[in-house]
Order: C-alpha cells, then structure tokens, then sequence
C-alpha cells in the first residue's frame, strides 16, 4: 500500500508554495516556487509534483486507466468541490460521491491515491459541519472518510471527525 | 472501449480530437438529451456529471478515422453522467466521465505520461478555461452576441495563452510536439471561436497556434462530425433553457443560514438557564404521583379524565389494525393521563349483542351467551397480554345495559324523540319470528343465484332488500316465509338536529376532534339527517321496553354506545359521576374512522334527547386504517397478525406496541411490514434507544462501582440538558393533543442525543485518563444516565414493560415515576444502580422471513395456472369465447341443481365453472380473486 509511513507528503520539499496569482480567475490557486524554472500553478499539479519528487508514483495510479481514473477525480475535485457555492451544491456532490463509492474503498477502486488525499481536504470543511443524520444519509462517503482521516499520515493539522459505529437513524437512505 | 459523446456538445469535440490525435481505437456511440424534458432536467456539461440520464443511441457518421460504428440499439453507456458530457467506458467496465480524463486516458493509453506542464495547463484548462468558455459559448448561442463581443470574457484568458506561448518559444503548450494539452485547450476554445479570425488580431502567436491546430486532421475531422450545423441548434436549445452559467468569482455566497430539514432550533440562553435551574432542583422538583383511590371516581379540583375505546365485536378477533385503532391508543393516551398526574377512568368491553352474535351461535351450536363467554376471554386475553391498562374490561350484555338503554329510551319517548313507522319484513311462521336479513336466502332477483342472502347476492354482489328474493327460505327450518308489515321505532334525528349543531360547535372549539372525526361529521351532517331505526326484529338484544314493540330488541348501533356507560356501572355504582358529570369530566373517545358518525351524531343525539346531564365527546380520536404489508388483513383468507396470534411469534408485547405506535395511522393510512417491524426493532430500539440506556447504566457499573458519579456541568452539558427539555416539551405537546406516534418520535430523538453526548464525549477512555478526564467521564456519565431515567418514565405509555426493567435495572426511585415539564437529576450522585443488562433482542432476517410467510404476507402474487399465463390480457376472441363457455357451464350447472342432480357431481361441475371464471378473468386483465365466492369462505 502506497503512502504509509505516517510521513507528511510535501514534507521534505523545499520549496515555497505561495497562494494567490494576479489576473486569475481564482485568486487562491497556490503556486509553488521550486529552485529551477518558472515555478508551477494548480493544487493538482502542484500535488502531482511533489508525489513525484518524493517517489510515490504510486498516489497516482500504475496503469494508464488508474492513472486516468485519479486524474478525473483530482480534476472533480478542483472544479465540482472547490465550485460549490450552495447548500445544494455541496448536497449533490455528497450525493454523487455516495454512490460512486457505494462500492469503492477509495475513489479509484482499491487503491490509496493522490485523489483521496485532495479529496480528503476538500471536503473536510462540508464533513466536519454534517449532522449525524446527514452522515449516515451519506452513508458510503462517511465510511470513506473516516477510512482516509485515519490513514497514516494523511489527517496532519485538521480535526478529527467522529462518526458513530451504530446507525441512528432508519429512514435515512 | 466505447466512447460516447452527443454530436453538438462542446466537450465532445476535445475527446474527439483526443482520440484522433492518440489514434485510440474506440468505438463511438452517439448521444443526445432524451427529448426536451430529459434535456431540461440534466445540468450543465461540466456540473454534477454523475446525475444518471439516458442515452438514446442514434447512428449517426462519426469522424472517418475512428474505427467502427455501433449500432443503434447498444447498451446505454455510462449512466452516471448527463447526455451532453462525452463517457468513454473502458475494456474493463471502469467509466470515465470527465472530457480532460478521457482525453489523458488516450495519450497514456498509447504510453505519453503527463508532465508538470500537461497537467499545469489541464487544471488551467478544467479550473478557468472552461468556465469562461461555457459562458461565452451561451452569450453566442443564446444571446446572440458575435465576434470579439462575446469572446471578451476569454481575453484575460486569451493573453494567458499567448504569453505562454510565446515566453517559452515552443510551438505547442507544452512543447515542441503536441501533447494533450494542446488538444484540449483546442477542444474548449474551438466552439466559442470557430476559426482564428474570431482571434484578437495582437495575440498573433495564438492564432498562429490555434490555426495550426485546426488543420490537423484529427482536429479538422472531430469538428466536421461535432460541430454539424443541425446538432448544435440542438444544443442550442438545450442550453436555452439552463441558467446562464456563472463564473465562480461573479457567485454571490450566501451567508443566510437556510433552512435545513432536521435541522435543531437554536436555543437561547434562558433556555439554557432554566434547564439547568429545574436540573439542579432534582426530585424536589417533581410532583407527587397521585394515587387514586380504587374505584377511580372524579375529584373536585383535579383534571378528571373519562377514556373510552370503541368496543370490540365480540365474535371477531381482532387484528393488530383493531388494536392500534382503538384499544391500544387509548391504552397509550391513558397512561400518559396517569403520567401527568391526571385523574383516570379508561373503560372499554365487548359489544355482544346483534344478529352475528345469533348466526355464530347457529353454526357452532351453542347459545348467543356462550359465544359471548367464549368470546369475551378471547379478547380479555389478548388485551391483557398487549398489556393494555383497562381500569375496567367489561361487556354490554348485562342488566346495567338492559336498565341503561331502556331509561335512555323511556326519556327520549317522553321527549317526543321517537317515531313509529311499518316496515315490511319477511316473517317465518314455523319459527314465529321476523327473519333478520342473514337468516333469510332465497333467489338473487338480478342474477337469479339460488343462494342469495338477504342483504346481498354473493355471486352478483348486488345488495338485496330481503322482501325482493325470490323464493325466499327461512334459514333455520327451510320454511318459506311470508312478508308481513310490522312496526318499528326511530330516533328522530332531524328533530335533534337544533340540540346536535351548537353542542357540536362547542365541543370542537374546545376539544381536540382529529381531523378525519370532523369531516367525516360534517359530511353526514350536510347530507341532511334523516330518522334512523332503533329497533329490531332479533331475539338476542336489549329488550324494548314498551307495549306492541316487547318482542323486538335495540338496534345495535343505538344499544352498543351505551355499554360505556353500563361497563362502568357494572365498575362502580357511582357511575353517574364519570357519565352525568360534563362540568368536572372530560372526555376522550378512540375509535377507527368507521365509527365516527356513531359517536359524533347519532349517540350524541340519543344523549341530547334524553336530556340527563350526560357527559358528551370532548375529544374524539379517529385513526386511519392500518394495511397488512400490500393489502388487507383478511381472516377468512390467514392474510395478517391476529391478536391471538401476537403472542405465538416470540416477539415480545412492547416490542408490537412499539411498532404498532410507530406506525399508528395517524392522519393517513399506514402499512405494517414485516421487514420493517425487524429495521425499527434493530435500528431504533436495539441501536438507539436501547444502547443508549445501556451504555449509560454499564458506564455506572464498570467505571464507577454502581454509584452515579458527581457531575460538574460544563456549557456542552448544560446546552444537552436545555436540548432534552425541548424535546420532552415537544413530547408533552404532541401528547396533549394525542399525536401519540408523533411524540414516540421525541423519545427517539432523546435517545440519539444521549448516543451522539457519549459518543463525542468518550468516557470510556477518560475514565483512564487524567482526574480531569475521570471527572469528564463522571460528569458525562450521571449525565446519560439521568437521562436515561427520564427515558424510563417517557417510555411507560408506549412499552411499560420495558420502562419497569429499566426503573429495576437503574433503581429509579417509584417517586419518580411522574411526568413534569422539567428534566431533573432523579439519579444524584451517590445513587445506587442495579444490574444492568440489555433491553432489546435482534430481530433476525431468517425468524422474520419465516413469519412473513406463515401470516400470508406478500402472497398477493398467486400464480395462475400454466394454460393461462401465456394469454395476453385484452384478447377479445379469447374473452368472447370463454364468455360463451361460462354461461353454457352456467346453465349446465343450474340444470343440475334443479333436477337434484348429486352433490358430487354439482361440485365438479361447479368447480369447472369456477376454473373457467377464472380464465375469464385472467383475459380481461382482472384479478382471479373476486370470483372466489364469498359464501363458501369460512367466517
């Protein structure tokens, strides 16, 4: 399994990675200043680099179609959760998510990648204010998102989200 | 691998060039919207890709180049995304529903591997390109704006590529050969620009780019197939009508809190105050449970409550829709009465008398007494094992009725209230009496059945005045009786009508009438009353006390109202304190809506007439019907759960009172389901309420030695204690108005806060922690464990006998078991607990399945015989020729009825005619079972 080891993913880089770029449209894209070229633009390419710099391909998948898989789900994340701006919004995206991992372990199947970790940050602000009704409606991203905040390595700064093991709840399909 | 892609969306041209430029080897399946409808509802290209919609696969040319074309009736793709967004389905069944994926999905397939600058410029692309895209492409095709007008929302956009381009001098975005950044980047802003003159003529290293792009031949093909001039009149119209895309920097965020469902008011800070004043007050603050004295009689100054529910038939068993319907609701209703400290009376009984009660008597060969007896016990055990708290179960077939009814019926005499009128009626000679409509058969006059009821033909099913059948026959001794006039009384309702308006005014202004009980009134009332017969030609009645009318009996709708009346004489002597007494007694009658008019006009009404200072309805409480999973209980053909049969499945009492209640039908109809008796049992009761409870008393026992620890309040305690109290304010509410299922719902409610305070609090690990942290696991656990206490004493109404294992596994003190408006430390610390051990059992898959299958659940689906299930419904040829089969086995059958031809023979040839029925029936599309017929099933 990739990425164990409890160690922080960007942790041994040393390079700056600054936030806010003038004349875009989404003045929060990070940007990151490595010592050799112009310097690289976008949380996914950003994160694509520095898992490649520390040697865990793996984060982003082994065969071509992995590889695609985790791409589009990276590419989910940084247009469908960072561009919702509703309460609805962020119900459908839970929605969807529900059931692609009705039978899923992780976002591209069976193995651990770049996209659960990004996805793991991007919905932790939504997670953190369900209640616990909404959490056993979103049964399958719950199950998902307990898994990945307790992956070595991977909750770092941000609060733990308690989830309760019994379901409450009945008619919360 | 199949990709498909709908011709005239922007997406599809990237994935289209894509795989051109990869030479990836897909086959294509053109898609569109499915019809406007489908179109409006499916979102944006881009937004909520995973929202299921159809695809209509339509052939259609796609680029030469790309190998193979599908035929038309192919397996729908990708149900995950919308119609207008490009699916590429893998080998191995994995979709891809994003265009940027599926375009990186070719160039890896053929072995290029992304690089910082592919992806840098596929966020770019997916993050602010497209964005901007989306909005110029509906400014051109929905607003109509053209040339640098509408790319003017690219510019900044436009320049960014531009100077891309040109500070790193290569010839594509990513370097000197094309990669797929380029395609995409192409993909996007070929739709919006169509060709590079669209282009700012300064940014000429773009142009010089974009045009080289469009000349590749996987480029120029993938436009000439997407971009075909019907197909994007047809995107056009599809984007019409969709809200105008917006960039994510022009989004107003709201901050407004909305209004979510389930979501908790906030409480405010005199809440929190109060909660945590009447907490700390404990038991001093509850009342003393009132203990009346024995009989229960009405008490100045106290709020007397008089509870009724509607009598049980006595010849009929009743089914778990009768108990909800009455019996336990006014069960529930009246311990809660007791609960708050009200005075109580719950009376009910059987209702004995009435011509089914001398028909069952006939065919079990007994005495109409015996049946009662028997009868009688029947239900008192049922009642007893449901754990129904009747102050008194009596019956209406004692002296107190006969004394009761005829003094109501001497006064409304003397009123003037009656009325005399003949009726003709068929009399038996031989039996010298009045033959009631079911001991009479004879000839159907409509369809000339020879074994007619007198009140309805069960082969036509029409209703019969029992002087109309033909040949008509006694019965009991197959004589043939005669049609004599004989006279009959009726209670003047029009005349009462003047009494009956304003008393009903009144009481539903001040009494809580449910709203099925008031239509249903105001319904018979609007149809105008009309005189209603009192009296009957039966034998097994209460006699009419009056010269010319000595050999008749009560109706029984007139005689059974009374028997609330006479069952609680036959409890107290003093009865007439609970039934003259309106001034210091309310009361509640339960009942299913069937019963309404009964108890809302026409007893109203003999009450009125009779003018004796009657304590009337204040409160009538109708149910709804409960279903049997999809249909009706059904005795006569073992569907459903009979009281009697409650008790053989091994699920304990409270457990059915539970369910029942969760689902009493309260303001609609509502089903029982076996699958979900066992999803409440192990969700609600087994994972919430009851390992709440559990966890709260275990806590206690294994931490703390048995003794409730001190408790030091901190502001999330006292905001839980304030949270508890709305909800047991809430509870009070509902009950008051008996909204007795919506009001379990509090319990509930309670409970998962209980789970969610020990869940976040964890006291099983602060209890090894630090003395800060054990005394956080004190607090929390006295906390839950008072709480589950209070619990206690809010569950009695619904499952007493659950509340008592809890008052024995907690050791609640009986003092408080009472219900007040606060919630109090009833545990303090110090207090001992008992043992504590679960409540609930699982209920599992197997057990559950079996019972469904011995009580006929779900058995709707009977399988016809083979020879007719290959019919289609609605053949005419096959209708018209069984229907000519029918009347001749018809006639074939009466003919040997009439020539006495044997029994046995008859039976085949009945049971032949019946098959054909059937048949019949199956090509007309009906159900077999309504032919089944009524008068061979056993009541």
């Amino acid at each position: 399994m990739a990425g164990g080891g409890g160690r922080p993913l960007c942790g041994k880089q040393a390079a700056v990675i600054s936030v806010g770029e003038g004349g875009r449209l989404h003045p929060e894209v990070p940007v990151l200043q490595t010592n050799n070229g112009p310097g690289l633009t976008g949380l996914i390419t950003i994160a694509a680099h520095l898992v490649k710099q520390a040697k865990k391909d793996q984060l982003l998948g082994s065969t071509a179609e992995e590889k695609a898989v985790v791409q589009q789900w990276l590419e989910y994340r940084v247009t469908q959760v960072d561009g919702c701006s509703s309460k609805e919004d962020t119900r459908i995206i839970l929605k969807n998510l529900n059931i692609h991992l009705e039978d899923k372990v992780y976002l591209a199947g069976n193995i651990f990648t770049l996209a659960d970790v990004l996805m793991y940050y991007g919905l932790h602000h939504v997670m953190v204010d369900l209640t616990v009704q909404e959490k056993e409606k979103y049964l399958n991203v719950s199950r998902w998102f307990n898994h990945i905040q307790h992956y070595p390595g991977v909750r770092q700064h941000l609060s733990n989200v308690i989830f309760i093991k019994n379901r409450l709840y009945t008619n919360a399909h | 691998m199949r990709l498909r892609v709908a011709a005239g969306g922007p997406a599809a041209l990237k994935v289209l060039a894509a795989a051109g430029a990869a030479a990836a080897p897909v086959r294509l399946v053109w898609g569109g919207p499915l019809g406007e409808t489908a179109a409006a509802a499916a979102p944006l290209p881009g937004r909520d890709p995973l929202v299921p919609a159809p695809v209509i696969p339509t052939p259609r040319r796609g680029p030469p180049g790309l190998t193979g074309l599908l035929p038309p009736a192919e397996q729908p793709l990708a149900p995950l995304s919308p119609p207008w967004t490009p699916a590429l389905e893998l080998d191995s069944g994995t979709v891809l529903f994003s265009p940027n994926a599926i375009c990186q999905f070719f160039f890896l397939a053929r072995g290029e591997e992304p690089t910082d600058l592919t992806n840098q410029w596929l966020e770019w692309e997916a993050t602010e390109l497209q964005p901007a895209a989306s909005a110029a492409l509906y400014a051109q095709l929905v607003h109509g704006r053209k040339g640098l007008e509408a790319v003017e929302v690219l510019g900044k956009l436009l320049v960014h590529i531009e100077l891309n381009l040109s500070r790193r001098g290569t010839a594509y975005l990513a370097g000197d050969t094309k990669s797929v950044a380029d395609v995409v980047v192409w993909g996007t802003l070929f739709p919006v620009l169509q060709d590079e003159t669209s282009l700012p003529s300064e940014l000429q290293v773009l142009r010089t780019w974009f045009q080289s792009m469009t000349l590749s031949e996987a480029c120029r093909k993938a436009a000439d197939s997407v971009l075909m001039p019907k197909a994007l009149l047809e995107f056009k119209s599809y984007l019409q009508k969709q809200p105008p895309p917006c960039l994510a920097m022009e989004r107003a965020t709201s901050n407004e809190p909305e209004e979510e469902e389930g979501s908790e008011p906030a409480l405010t800070e005199e809440e929190i105050t109060a909660a945590v004043d009447a907490w700390a007050r404990g038991v001093a603050a509850l009342p003393k449970p009132w203990q009346p004295q024995k009989p229960v009689l009405p008490v100045e100054g106290m709020r007397n409550v008089l509870i009724t529910s509607a009598l049980p038939y006595v010849n009929n068993v009743p089914h778990l829709g009768n108990i909800i319907g009455c019996v336990l609701s006014a069960d529930t209703f009246a311990r809660y009465c007791r609960l708050r400290n009200w005075n109580t009376l719950y009376v009910c009984g059987t209702d004995e008398y009435g011509t089914a009660t001398e028909t069952k008597a006939v065919e079990e060969g007994l005495t109409p007494q015996e049946i009662c007896n028997k009868y009688n016990a029947i239900h008192t055990d049922i009642y007893r094992w449901f754990d129904i708290s009747f102050d008194y179960f009596g019956r209406t077939t004692t002296p107190y009725q006969t004394m009761i009814a005829q003094d109501i019926f001497q006064r409304l005499l003397a009123r003037g209230f009656l009325l005399q009128d003949t009726v003709e009626q068929l009399q038996c000679e031989d039996c010298q009496r009045f033959l009631a409509d079911r001991f009479v058969e004879g000839t159907c006059p409509f369809c000339s059945y020879e074994e007619a009821r007198g009140d309805q033909c069960d082969k036509c099913g029409k209703l019969i005045n029992a002087v109309e059948l033909k040949n008509p026959q006694c019965k009991l001794c197959r004589g043939v009786p005669v049609v004599k006039p004989t006279q009959h009384l009726f209670l003047d309702l029009p005349k009462l009508e003047e009494q009956l308006e304003p008393w009903l005014e009144q009481s539903w202004a001040t009494g809580d009438w449910t709203a099925n009980a008031r239509y249903i009134t105001r319904s018979w009332i609007r149809d105008g009353l009309k005189p209603r017969c009192i009296t009957r030609d039966l034998k097994w009645g209460t006699p009419v006390p009056l010269d010319g009318f000595r050999d008749k009996v009560f109706y029984v709708w007139f005689d059974a109202p009374i028997g609330y009346l006479s069952i609680t004489a036959n409890y107290t002597d003093q009865w007439e304190r609970w039934w003259k007494n309106p001034q210091q007694v309310e009361l509640y009658n339960f009942m299913a809506k069937d019963n309404v008019p009964f108890h809302s006009v026409i007893f109203p009404c003999s009450l009125l007439g009779a003018d004796d200072n009657y304590t009337l309805v204040n409160h009538l409480i109708a149910t709804e019907y409960l279903n049997y999973e999809d249909g009706k209980f059904s005795k006569s053909r073992g569907v459903g759960v009979f009281g009697d049969m409650a008790k053989d499945t091994g699920i304990p009492a409270d457990i059915w009172r539970f369910y029942l209640l969760y689902l009493r039908p309260e303001g609609q109809d509502s089903a029982f389901s076996w699958s979900d008796l066992m999803l409440k049992n192990n969700s609600e009761l087994l994972n919430n309420l009851g390992n709440f409870i559990n966890r709260a008393g275990m806590f206690v026992c294994k931490f703390f030695g048995g003794t409730v620890p001190d408790m030091v309040l901190t502001p999330d305690d006292k905001r839980l204690l304030a949270r508890v109290t709305l909800e047991l304010h809430q509870y009070h509410q509902l009950l008051e108005k008996v909204r007795i299922r919506d009001a379990l719902r509090c319990i509930l409610s309670i409970s998962r806060h209980g789970n969610q305070y020990i869940q976040v609090n964890e006291p099983w690990k602060r209890i090894k922690g630090d003395e800060k942290d054990r005394q956080r696991a004190g607090t929390v656990t006295g906390v839950a464990v008072n709480m589950a206490s209070m619990l206690a004493v809010m569950l009695q109404p619904y499952m007493p006998s659950v509340s008592l294992a809890i008052q024995g596994q907690l050791c609640i003190p009986p003092d408080c078991f009472v219900l007040s408006h606060n919630f109090t430390c009833t545990l303090p610390p110090g207090h001992r607990v008992g043992t504590v051990s679960p409540l609930f059992q699982k209920l599992e898959h197997d057990q559950i399945e079996a019972l469904r299958k011995r009580f006929g659940g779900g058995q709707a689906k009977q399988t016809p015989p083979a020879s007719v299930t290959l019919m289609a419904p609605g053949d005419p040829e096959l209708i018209q020729e069984l229907t000519e089969e029918v009347a001749k086995q018809g006639n074939h059958v009466r003919q040997l009825k009439a020539n006495k031809a044997e029994k046995a023979q008859v039976d085949t040839e009945v049971a032949k005619l019946l098959e054909l029925k059937k048949q019949l029936a199956l090509a007309e599309g009906k159900s077999p079972e309504v032919l089944v017929p009524k008068g061979k099933r056993k009541k």
